[in-house]
């Protein structure tokens, strides 16, 4: 099921020479598929496991984020400086979303998680059928920059694209950056505090609301971040966040909330993992052997790789 | 043998201690007080004995091993309990609440049809726990008090033998404290209780014996009078103002 | 009017409606469309009784809704293409000289009927034991079972061969010898999948006003509560969501005969979440609520695409909006509350509280 941003969205690689380099060459192309389910299920790792809700419409914050990189190449000829201010802009374009989406709607749900996830995913119809009506139903395709064309030859066997080692820098540099600013700055501070004990940073005198917005402001703008890098591996239509949803919420479960290096471990986990059964057996196939074998995780870690671990006992 | 038995009870939340080895001996028709500091262990103890929380050691309850057992195979041997805040069903009226407790041993094609009238055992306890009044009232909408009264009736058709009751009479008015200590006198003819609770004037009047605890493990044991003559007792207490 | 009356009442209307007024009022055409809703509304009388009452989101439901689809349609492939022969598909694809192992059991009606209900209750049987015994429940559950419609979809679409691919299984032809192109036996149909309708409301209303449909809803509003009363929640749970699931399958099964398809595309992540909408918009811890709900919007969608396709996306985006956040007990909820205001009827046992 991995499959939207798996194989369909990879150019086939080598699938020649020795057993090993065959090994070597899924494990690139797991890392690589991994890159892309860590992107996009960074900002729900924040929405969902720090603030607990579950918003349907994070996948088309992403596809608003790689259409504004259309909009910018349109303005900018320069794919290569169009494609770097497209990251800020998609950032703030995406974060405004998602704290419209907090005033108006998410605030007053809080209560109620599992409604949250049906509002969102009609807000995720309303923003679909607008990227329609704006841009056209049919795909979209914007060009990579020069320097990210080609290609790095490893091996005789393995050759990476130039974008999929892009795309696994940019989500390493966000895991960090994100850490950076959970772990030192007082937004940080806040942003645990509020997800450790609500009620006690508001007596503490902790604006929670400002701070849930500010949460939610930096988790969607991530959804942008992950929406510029789908520009360099595939085309950009309304329908590109249905199918990468799933998986990124998929990947926060397994991963447990609560704790951004289960995220991290699980996308390239799974990654992985649908590579390699991938080759063994078909993409459809894959589909539901992965399924499969998370719910089988789920016998042994029903909450997930990493839990938030607390002593209250109900 | 009869009774609660509990031996070389520990358990270890990440590393915290909350409880460090607690015996503890309840013979059978007792009213056996629990009283403590907060952080005691106290409901750790209970959750430990309803299989709530993980714990080592040994705890027998008529003659069964518990430790180890899941949540609703304890409760099928007997033993019941009660919570702080009231859990009770609030959807659902008295009458249903009760009539879930009297049931898990009910066959498949009998949970399939409707309630028709009030099972014998559940008018029971409506009357024991006064509760009759309002059997058709959502259980949402009952006092303080008659919210722990209903987990006490649901405690007496579920047919517990030991009672594990925490903290059943805080913020009850002072009447409401009389019935429930009444209530303590009925529930005890031919059932074993364990009560967790910080009133001492309560304590004082209802209990049998009592047991102290202190940082996880128990402290002193006997009558009313003795543990209040237990200097350890008047140690932890007094630093805290609370005899 | 007691409860128990207005019960009966309401069973005799639904019942005049849909075996007299309906075939009376609406035409071929029209009444075909009906005979697809009430297939939907079946699948809305299934998650109510999950969702509503149990707690339990199920985004899945159109995996159940698949396999008694794709059975029953595998049956009635086999039958049109007469023995001994393959389906048309098979040979149009031509990568199969024999028929697939697993298609062979269809060939038999028997086993084809059962397996339209008992396929789909099996499986929710091992996911549900699975995840409930391992206390997987709220968005965990609702993400999982999303993600094993998008898994069913996505093995559907890729054994063209065998399953007809992203076509599916289409153009069926007859129905146990019926031919489907008459319109007389197309009545029929719909009158089949009225009473499969009623009979499902009838189950649904048994199971809610039972003891089980009361510890349902304990399990629903204190899942540990329940635990220390010596119930395993889980086996409460299972029970509601394979009911869900049967009833799902019939469902399935039933719309292949009304509107002679079967495809991923009413089986995915997209489709299961739209059964849902119709029970949020109707009442989703009401008996009828949901049916009601899951006609209605399945009209909606057909009048308003025919008349404005893309008005449809934004009306359907409002609907998951709108009525869960200012109404969220549902058009039944409106019902509850005017009857309340009439004050006919004492306060009915508040078993419908909205689950969160």
């Amino acid at each position: 099921m991995i499959a939207g941003v798996g194989a369909a969205a990879l150019t086939p690689y080598p699938r020649r020479g020795l057993p090993v380099s065959v090994i070597v060459s899924q494990l690139f192309t797991g890392v690589s598929i991994g890159a892309v389910l860590l992107l996009i299920a960074l900002g729900l790792a924040l929405t969902f496991g720090q603030m607990n809700v579950i918003n349907m419409a994070h996948g088309e914050f992403i596809m608003a984020g790689a259409y504004t990189v259309y909009v910018l190449q349109q303005s900018i000829s320069s794919a290569g400086a169009s494609l770097l201010i497209a990251l800020p802009v998609s950032f703030a374009v995406t974060g405004l979303m998602g704290v419209i989406l907090e005033v108006l709607l998410i605030r007053r749900l809080y209560a109620r998680p599992l409604d949250t996830l049906l509002v969102t995913w009609g807000v995720s119809l309303i923003l679909q059928q607008a990227a329609r009506d704006i841009f056209g139903a049919p795909n979209v395709q914007t060009s990579a920059p020069s320097f990210l064309t080609g290609s790095v030859q490893i091996t005789d066997d393995i050759v990476i694209a130039s974008s999929r080692l892009f795309i696994l820098g940019l989500a390493l540099a966000a895991v960090a950056a994100l850490m950076i600013v959970l772990k030192t700055t007082s937004l940080g501070r806040r942003i645990r505090a509020v997800v450790q004990n609500r009620d006690l940073a508001a007596v503490s005198g902790l604006a929670t609301g400002r701070v849930d917005r500010l949460t939610f402001f930096i988790g969607s703008g991530l959804a942008g971040i992950a929406g510029v890098a789908l520009t360099l591996i595939g085309p950009i239509g309304p329908a590109m966040g249905t199918n990468i949803i799933v998986n990124a919420f998929l990947v926060v479960v397994v991963g447990g909330i609560g704790q951004l290096k289960g995220t991290v471990i699980v996308a390239f986990v799974l990654g992985i993992l649908q590579s390699m059964v991938e080759y063994a057996t078909t993409v459809s196939v894959a589909s539901v052997i992965v399924f499969v074998a998370i719910v089988a995780f789920l016998q042994w870690r029903p909450q997930g790789l990493f839990t938030l671990r607390t002593r209250s006992l109900a | 043998m009869t009774g609660l038995s509990v031996r070389d009870l520990r358990v270890v939340f990440d590393g915290f201690v909350a409880l460090d080895g607690v015996d503890l001996e309840v013979p059978e028709g007792d009213v056996r007080f629990v009283i403590g500091p907060n952080g005691a262990g106290k409901t750790t103890m209970i959750d430990a004995i309803t299989g709530l929380v993980k714990a080592t050691g040994h705890v027998g309850f008529d003659g069964q091993d518990l430790l180890g057992r899941k949540v609703h195979r304890i409760a099928r041997l007997g033993i019941g309990r009660t919570f702080q805040t009231a859990a009770v069903f609030e959807e659902l009226t008295v009458l249903q609440n009760l009539d879930i407790a009297a049931g898990w041993g009910r066959r498949a094609v009998s949970l399939l049809r409707a309630r028709r009238g009030v099972p014998p055992e559940v008018g029971k306890a409506l009357e024991t726990v006064r509760l009759s009044a309002v059997r058709d009232q959502p259980a949402g909408t009952l006092a303080h008090g008659q919210k722990q009264w209903l987990e006490i009736g649901m405690l007496l058709v579920q047919d517990a033998r030991l009672l594990l009751l925490d903290e059943p009479v805080a913020g009850m008015s002072h009447d409401e404290r009389d019935a429930t200590g009444e209530l303590l006198g009925v529930l005890s003819r031919d059932r074993t209780v364990l009560v967790i609770e910080h009133d001492m004037d309560f304590l004082r009047r209802y209990a049998r014996t009592v047991t102290v605890m202190h940082a996880g493990k128990v402290l002193s044991e006997g009558s009313v009078a003795e543990v209040q003559a237990d200097p350890r007792v008047q140690e932890v207490y007094l630093g805290r103002g609370a005899s | 009017m007691s409860p128990r009356l207005r019960t009966f009442a309401g069973f005799g209307i639904t019942a005049l409606l849909l075996f007299a007024v309906a075939p009376l009022v609406l035409g071929d055409f029209r009444l075909g469309l009906l005979a697809k809703y009430l297939c939907f509304a079946i699948v809305a009388v299934g998650i109510g009784l999950a969702w509503g009452r149990g707690g339990m989101l199920a985004l899945g439901q159109g995996v159940f809704f698949g396999l008694g689809g794709y059975a029953m349609a595998m049956h009635l492939k086999l039958a049109d293409a007469g023995p001994g022969e393959l389906p048309d598909f098979m040979t149009l694809y031509g990568q199969l000289d024999a028929l697939p192992w697993w298609w062979a059991p269809f060939a038999n009606p028997v086993f084809a009927l059962l397996a339209t209900v008992l396929l789909p209750m099996l499986v929710a049987l091992l996911l549900g034991l699975l995840i409930f015994r391992r206390r997987v429940r709220g968005a965990y559950f609702a993400i999982l079972s999303q993600a094993l419609a998008a898994a069913f979809a996505i093995l559907l679409i890729g054994q063209q061969g065998t399953t007809g691919g992203t076509n599916g299984l289409t153009d069926i032809q007859g129905f146990f010898g019926y031919d489907l192109n008459d319109p007389v036996n197309r009545r029929m149909i719909y009158f089949i999948i009225a009473t499969a309708l009623l009979l499902m409301l009838l189950a649904a209303w048994q199971l809610m006003r039972s003891r089980y449909g009361e510890l349902l809803v304990a399990v629903r509003d204190a899942e540990e509560r329940v635990r220390f009363l010596g119930y395993d929640p889980a086996n409460v749970k299972l029970v509601a969501y394979v009911v869900a699931a049967g009833m799902a399958g019939l469902a399935g099964a039933l719309f292949v005969p009304a509107v002679g398809i079967i495809s991923p595309a009413l089986i995915g992540v997209v489709p299961s979440i739209e059964f849902v909408i119709g029970v949020a918009v109707g009442g989703r811890a009401s008996l009828a609520g949901p049916a009601i709900g899951a006609i209605a919007v399945a009209w909606a969608k057909t009048a308003l695409s025919e008349r404005v396709p893309s008005a449809w996306t934004y009306f359907e985006g409002l609907l998951f909006v709108l009525p869960i956040v200012f109404l969220p007990g549902g058009i039944a909820s409106l019902v509850r509350l005017r009857r309340r205001r009439t004050a006919e009827a004492p306060a009915a046992p508040a078993l419908e509280k909205v689950p969160s």
